[in-house]
C-alpha cells in the first residue's frame, strides 16, 4: 500500500507544475492596464525636528515608472525624505504632488521591519495590504495573486513566526503590491537580510517593478544595491540633493560588472569626500 | 508495514500523556506518605486524618449532597465575582489603554485604591453587606479587577508601535485597528492578568466564606472545625487545591487556543 502511494505522489506533483506555469500567464493578461506609475514632482521641500534642519530643500522630478535610488549617509535625511512622499509625516515647506487623483491605496511602503501581524496567518497579512478593499469579495484571490507573485503561495496558511526573514520581507512586499499601487516607496526593505536573500530580493524588487510598472523609491545604504537597481540614483548630504547620477546600463543587469562597479565607485567617493570635507 | 512503522506511530502518541502524568507523581507520592504515616501511627488523627478517612468523609458529605452544594454555591461565587471584577478592570484597561484623557482622570485613582488590600476591606463590607451573597461577590470582584485592569493596560500600552503605524498605513479604521493590531497584541499580558486574578479569586473567596458565610466551601470548614471534624476541614483545603488548580489550566487551555500564533505556545 504504502509504495503505491509514494509512487502516485511525484505524479500529482508534476502534474501541478504542468498547470503551474499557463496559471501564471492567466494572471498576468488579467491584470487591469490602469496600473501604472505616478510622476512625482517635488518642490521647495523642507523639514525639520525642533532645531534640527533635516531637509533643506529638495527639488525633484521624477517620471512615471521610473526606479529611484536614495543614498546617503545616516542622518542625511533620506529616510525622512520618503517618509514624507509616502505622506507618513507631514512637511514644514514646500510641495509634494503626485500628478493626477491619488487614492491612498496608490501609495505603499516597504520598511527594514517586516511589519507582520504575528497573530494573522500569511494569506490575511497580505489582505491587510487592499486597504478599504479588504471586505470586497475577491480579498481572497487577489491576495493569493500577491503570494504566487513573490513565490509563497505554498505558505499562505503559516503563522509569519515559522517564516525566515527573507520570506517575511516577501510576505510584506507581496502586502504592499496586493493593492496594485503606483507609487512604491522601499525604506532599507533588504537592510536586515545576508547578502545571498539580499540578491534574490534584489532580483525580485526589479521583476514585480518591471512587470507591475509603479514608480520605485528605494532609499538604501548600500551603494551596489542602488546602482544595481535603480535607474537613477539620488546622493543626499546635508538635506540637499548633492549628487543626480543616470544610471544608463541595460537590464536585466550583470552584477559585479566593471561598468556598475566603476558607478559604485564614483558614487562611494562623493560620500567618502564629503566626509573628509567635514 | 515495516517494524519502525508500527512502532514509531504508536510512540508519539503515547509520549505527551507520560508527561502528563509525571506532573503528578509528586502529589500522589505524598499522599502515599502521609498514608502510611498515619496508618502506622507516626502521625496521630487528631492531627492530620489518613486519605482514606479524608476520602470516606469526602464520600459521606457527597451521599448527603452537602459536598455538591457547597461546591457549587463557592464556584458560582467565584465565577460571578471574577466576570463582574474582570469585566471592569478589562473596560477600564481598555479605556486608560486607548484614551489619555481617561487615563489621566482615573488612573492615579485606580493606583490609590489598588494599595489598599483588599482584604482589609471585609469589616467594612460585612456591614454594608450583612453575610449576605454581595458581600462575597464584592470582594471577589475587587480583587480581581487589579490584576485585570494592570495587565490590560500593559499589554494594550506595549502593542508594537511600528505595527500601529503599519495598520494606520494601510487605511485601518479605528475600529479594525483596535480589532487587528491592537487586541491580538495586548493578549498575551491579559491572560497572565487573568492567571494572577484566578488566584487571588479562590484566595479572597476562602477568607470571606470563613469569615463571614452560612453556605460553600470555607462555611463547611469552618463548621467541621466547630465539631472537631478534622477529616471535613482537609477535605475542604484539599478540594480548593483540586479547584484552582482546575482554573488554572482552565485559563491555559483558552490561552493555547487564542494564542496559537505566538511561538511559546506553538508545537513543533
Amino acid at each position: 500500500m504504502q509504495t503505491a502511494l509514494r509512487t502516485s505522489l511525484p505524479e500529482t506533483e508534476i502534474a501541478s507544475r504542468a498547470n503551474f506555469a499557463p496559471h501564471a500567464r492567466v494572471v498576468r493578461e488579467e491584470r487591469p492596464v490602469q496600473a501604472s506609475g505616478l510622476p512625482l514632482s517635488i518642490r521647495g521641500l523642507r523639514k525639520s525636528y525642533g532645531d534640527n534642519e533635516v531637509l533643506r530643500g529638495i527639488d525633484l522630478h521624477i517620471p512615471a515608472g521610473q526606479f529611484v535610488a536614495i543614498v546617503g549617509k545616516s542622518g542625511c535625511g533620506k529616510s525622512t525624505l520618503l517618509r514624507l512622499i509616502a505622506g507618513l509625516e507631514k512637511f514644514d515647506a514646500g510641495s509634494i504632488s503626485l500628478g493626477d487623483a491619488v487614492k491612498p491605496e496608490d501609495i505603499r511602503v516597504m520598511f527594514q521591519e517586516p511589519r507582520l501581524l504575528p497573530w494573522a496567518r500569511v494569506l490575511s497579512n497580505v489582505e491587510v495590504g487592499l486597504g478599504r478593499d479588504r471586505a470586497s469579495s475577491d480579498a481572497h484571490s487577489r491576495a493569493e495573486k500577491a503570494l504566487t507573485e513573490v513565490g509563497l503561495a505554498d505558505k499562505r496558511d503559516q503563522w509569519p513566526s515559522v517564516l525566515s526573514g527573507g520570506q517575511k520581507q516577501r510576505v510584506a512586499l507581496a502586502r504592499a503590491l496586493v493593492s496594485r499601487p503606483r507609487v512604491l516607496a522601499f525604506d532599507e526593505p533588504l537592510g536586515a537580510l545576508d547578502a545571498l536573500t539580499r540578491i534574490s530580493m534584489q532580483r525580485l524588487l526589479e521583476r514585480v517593478w518591471r512587470d507591475q510598472g509603479f514608480t520605485a523609491i528605494l532609499v538604501t545604504h548600500d551603494v551596489a544595491e542602488a546602482v544595481a537597481l535603480a535607474d537613477r540614483v539620488l546622493v543626499i548630504e546635508e538635506g540637499r540633493i548633492a549628487h543626480d547620477v543616470v544610471v544608463n546600463t541595460g537590464r536585466p543587469r550583470q552584477r559585479g560588472s566593471a561598468e556598475l562597479a566603476g558607478l559604485e565607485g564614483s558614487i562611494l567617493s562623493h560620500l567618502l569626500s564629503a566626509d573628509d570635507r567635514t | 508495514m515495516s517494524l519502525i512503522d508500527s512502532v514509531s506511530l504508536p510512540r508519539s502518541l503515547r509520549l505527551p500523556r507520560v508527561d502528563g502524568l509525571i506532573q503528578w507523581i509528586v502529589p500522589l507520592a505524598i499522599i502515599a506518605i502521609w498514608q502510611v504515616a498515619s496508618v502506622t501511627g507516626f502521625v496521630p488523627t487528631r492531627v492530620l486524618p489518613a486519605p482514606s478517612d479524608v476520602l470516606l468523609a469526602g464520600w459521606q458529605l457527597l451521599l448527603s449532597g452537602e459536598l455538591v452544594r457547597n461546591i457549587w454555591v463557592s464556584f458560582w461565587r467565584a465565577s460571578i465575582g471574577f466576570l463582574i471584577g474582570g469585566s471592569i478592570g478589562f473596560a477600564f484597561g481598555l479605556a486608560n489603554g486607548l484614551s489619555q484623557l481617561s487615563a489621566k482622570l482615573t488612573d492615579t485613582t485606580l493606583q490609590m485604591v489598588r494599595n489598599v488590600p483588599h482584604l482589609a476591606l471585609i469589616p467594612l463590607v460585612i456591614l454594608w453587606f450583612g453575610i449576605d451573597e454581595s458581600a462575597k461577590l464584592f470582594l471577589v470582584a475587587l480583587g480581581v479587577f487589579f490584576p485585570i485592569y494592570l495587565n490590560t493596560l500593559h499589554g494594550i500600552r506595549t502593542v508594537d508601535p511600528q505595527l500601529i503605524e503599519m495598520g494606520r498605513i494601510y487605511g485601518m479604521t479605528d475600529g479594525e485597528l483596535f480589532r487587528r493590531v491592537i487586541f491580538p497584541g495586548a493578549l498575551p499580558s491579559i491572560f497572565v492578568g487573568i492567571r494572577f486574578a484566578l488566584g487571588i479569586m479562590w484566595l479572597t473567596l476562602i477568607v470571606a466564606e470563613t469569615i463571614a458565610a452560612s453556605s460553600g466551601l470555607g462555611y463547611m470548614a469552618m463548621q467541621a472545625r466547630e465539631f472537631m471534624l478534622i477529616d471535613v476541614v482537609v477535605l475542604s483545603i484539599l478540594i480548593y487545591a483540586l479547584l484552582g488548580k482546575l482554573a488554572d489550566s482552565a485559563s491555559r487551555v483558552l490561552e493555547r487556543l487564542t494564542l496559537s500564533w505566538h511561538p511559546a505556545f506553538q508545537k513543533r
